[in-house]
């Protein structure tokens, strides 16, 4: 929910909630935790007045009060659309993930409007030290995904403050944070060899890979995503910040997909080729699919990672301009799906299966045997959670074409049997090949979720 | 009309002509019955892919000119080919080199012919990576040899076959079912061929001979241009005209990286600022391009 909802519904009773209401992890519980003196980025808000974040940006005027409260938490998330917070225009509370769980958040999570993500490449040199990142980045992440302020000096005149700012007065927004892994981390520096799982390794070539060295890989990526830009990059600033001398940013993406104020039904959302995008995606509010498809099960090996999950992530730059030319049946015939309904070809709406058997009068397969969605989905017995972003990069400076596509993120149980077979045949014959270009790649081990007291990857080091 | 209006207002004027009634469009096309029909079934136009089969007939005059030029254009490709392949054979390194990028244009002048073909197209012009390197052959493995590795050896078997290659396309191109529609695509297509990886040095990416595969992709979409050009005038004569000047700006701009003896400075000679421009130009002709499909109507 953005700023601008809460201010034009600041002075209904009932604040609309029903997108966060659709969620199930959004947390209930009060945020006990390892902190010791929380204080929501809201709490300030409130107790600054209606025209608060002005004067927090006043500085001493947001001391003084922080001051004055001795920072004492206040209860945020159990009083969602109390009057308390109607006066201070303050609608969307309650929009909190829980950072805490058997699985991490921000994968069966319903995608948020923005991402942020990064990959990092660990300078540390031994265990103690990942472990100690690990820690600083579970209390950061905590408190951010609570909408709190980052714990630590923020109100001595004399050092910079702990948390950099830019969200305060700013809800949690669905705010999620996760972690990953990525197969470099498993080498001699922090004698995690023996504990990589079998087969977990960068993904092999594909046929018309264009990869580039800039956009692969990475020790560790943490994938941010929120209903605000501000609050995700927020997130990623101050989890870059809390990594300096142990960790250095090795890449970026910014993405970004329909809003869910822009689209208040959530049908599913289209990419920037125009098309729908994810219609044949398991559910996630399917629990026993989710433990086929995504969660790494107890037999699958590598106990650390149990309940956790396999992401794979690339880059794929669309050629826009050239898409853009291609004439409607070329795109549809592409795409094996009708372009403004996305129903497959030959059918009437978006979730039916589609015909794989009929033919045109002439005897072609209706729905070509190179579209995209008839490759991807092959012989129909893997799937994988897709939960990509639209990406845009600005200019590409050499040819001056815009430099846009899909950030593809998915999550599967095993990258070997769900990833690789489906991507090696939509490598080889997928029409949309003419169209697209895989420019990064990377794989992470995402953890399992984090138990309160303690740490990502608290099973691994 | 106006001739030099910028391109979203020439598409913004076209849809207009079209959605206006009969007697505004009839001022610009002799065929205002086409025009209407046009109006009345665009939303249509996703159920289309049929739809070549019933204009065929009303274009075989063109579509009877293109196969000549691209029957022509395959039977040099095939005697230009076994030159560069002798030479190859032969150990002449210079030769081949000299003869390698002037043999490839006659093949992609008409590229999507070839691409309609089968597999023919990455047997001849895959690049290190489109296919799995067992299966790599054809003129960008040889360009590798003689470029980066600057030899002849080993490369008797891989002329042998590409020679081979080009001589099966010969054969197969009287196969190949041509239709208006495939015209109109194919035209975009050469286009979009260079926008995709001659623009980026990409192609040709030891040798780099890329002007000479970017010329050619141009050439084999104005050739198609020329062909329609009568229909398209028909149809909508603001449209032919903005092409033919688009062509002009392009080819103009290209103008200055021939040289003197017929060919094209390698693309490492040009800078940053001419790669764009080229880019652009050659974006600003696609787009009124891919327009030309108005005239097979839906």
């Amino acid at each position: 929910m953005s700023k601008k909802d809460s201010s034009e519904n600041k002075t209904k009773s009932t604040p609309v909630q029903s997108d966060v209401d659709s969620s199930t992890e959004v947390s209930t519980e009060s945020q006990t935790g390892v902190f010791k003196k929380p204080v929501s980025r809201r709490d300030m808000l409130r107790l600054a007045g209606a025209s608060g974040v002005g004067l927090l940006l006043g500085g001493s005027g947001a001391l003084g009060i922080m001051k004055a409260t001795g920072l004492t938490k206040q209860p945020l998330s159990d009083t969602p659309g109390s009057a308390e917070n109607v006066t201070t225009g303050i609608t969307n509370v309650g929009d909190e993930h829980s950072f805490y769980g058997t699985h991490q958040s921000g994968i069966v999570t319903p995608s948020q409007n923005f991402m942020c993500f990064a990959s990092f490449d660990v300078t540390l040199s031994d265990a103690a030290g990942l472990r100690r990142l690990f820690q600083a980045w579970t209390k950061a992440s905590a408190s951010l995904m609570a909408g709190e302020l980052l714990d630590g000096q923020n109100e001595n005149p004399n050092l910079p403050p702990a948390d950099t700012g830019e969200a305060a007065g700013l809800s949690s927004s669905k705010l999620t944070i996760t972690f990953g892994a990525g197969p470099a981390l498993f080498d001699h520096r922090f004698g995690l060899s023996g504990k990589k799982p079998a087969n977990f390794a960068d993904l092999p070539a594909f046929n018309g890979d264009n990869l580039q060295s800039e956009w692969c890989g990475g020790d560790l990526a943490v994938q941010i995503c929120a209903d605000d830009m501000q609050v995700a990059f927020h997130a990623m600033r101050n989890l870059i910040r809390i990594a300096r001398g142990s960790a250095v940013l090795r890449w970026s993406q910014e993405g970004f997909q329909r809003s869910s104020a822009a689209d208040p039904n959530q049908a599913t959302p289209r990419n920037l080729m125009g098309f729908k995008d994810g219609t044949a995606n398991p559910s996630v509010k399917d629990n026993s699919m989710m433990n086929e498809v995504v969660w790494v099960q107890p037999q699958d090996g590598a106990g650390w990672m149990t309940n956790g999950s396999y992401m794979v992530v690339r880059r794929i730059r669309m050629r826009i301009e050239v898409w853009d030319r291609s004439s409607l049946a070329d795109q549809e015939n592409t795409f094996g799906r009708e372009r403004v309904s996305g129903a497959p070809i030959g059918s009437h709406h978006e979730f039916d299966r589609g015909d794989m058997e009929a033919k045109d009068a002439s005897g072609k397969p209706v729905i070509p045997m190179n579209a995209h969605m008839r490759v991807a989905r092959g012989d129909g017995s893997m799937q994988i959670l897709r939960r990509p972003y639209s990406y845009s990069s600005g200019m590409d400076k050499v040819t001056g074409q815009l430099d846009a596509g899909l950030f593809f993120i998915s999550y599967q149980r095993s990258i070997d049997k769900q990833f690789i077979p489906m991507q090696q045949r939509l490598a080889q014959i997928d029409a949309l090949n003419e169209y697209i270009q895989h420019i990064g790649s990377a794989v992470f081990a995402c953890f399992p979720g984090v138990q309160q007291g303690g740490y990502i990857g608290d099973e691994l080091v | 009309m106006k001739a030099r209006v910028t391109l979203p207002a020439t598409i913004l004027l076209s849809s207009v002509l079209f959605a206006a009634c009969g007697n505004q469009a009839a001022t610009n096309t002799t065929t205002a019955p086409a025009t209407t029909e046009a109006t009345t079934t665009t939303p249509a136009a996703s159920t289309s892919s049929t739809e070549a089969t019933t204009t065929t007939a009303d274009f075989k005059n063109e579509t009877e000119q293109y196969r000549t030029y691209a029957i022509g254009e395959i039977d040099s490709f095939v005697t230009e080919t076994e030159k560069f392949t002798e030479a190859v054979k032969a150990g002449k390194l210079k030769e081949a080199q000299a003869l390698y990028a002037p043999a490839r244009m006659h093949y992609e002048r008409i590229e999507p012919i070839a691409e309609a073909l089968g597999n023919l197209d990455p047997d001849i012009d895959a690049r290190a990576g489109d296919v799995d390197d067992k299966d790599w052959r054809g003129f960008h493995k040889i360009e590798q040899a003689l470029w980066e590795k600057k030899t002849t050896d080993g490369m008797s078997e891989y002329a042998d076959r590409l020679l081979q290659d080009a001589q099966l396309l010969r054969a197969k191109v009287e196969t190949v079912e041509i239709d208006a529609s495939m015209l109109v695509v194919g035209a975009v297509e050469l286009l979009n061929e260079v926008s995709s990886s001659k623009i980026t040095g990409e192609e040709e990416r030891y040798s780099h001979t890329d002007l000479y595969d970017f010329v050619a992709n141009v050439e084999g979409a104005e050739k198609i241009y020329e062909i329609l050009k009568p229909r398209l005038a028909e149809k909508d004569p603001d449209l032919e005209k903005q092409i033919g000047e688009r062509f002009d700006a392009l080819n103009k701009e290209l103008a200055p990286f021939a040289t003197k003896d017929g060919g094209y400075v390698t693309y490492d000679k040009l800078t940053k600022e001419d790669i764009r421009t080229l880019s652009q130009n050659l974006d600003a002709l696609a787009e009124p391009l891919s327009q030309m499909g108005t005239i097979l109507g839906v």
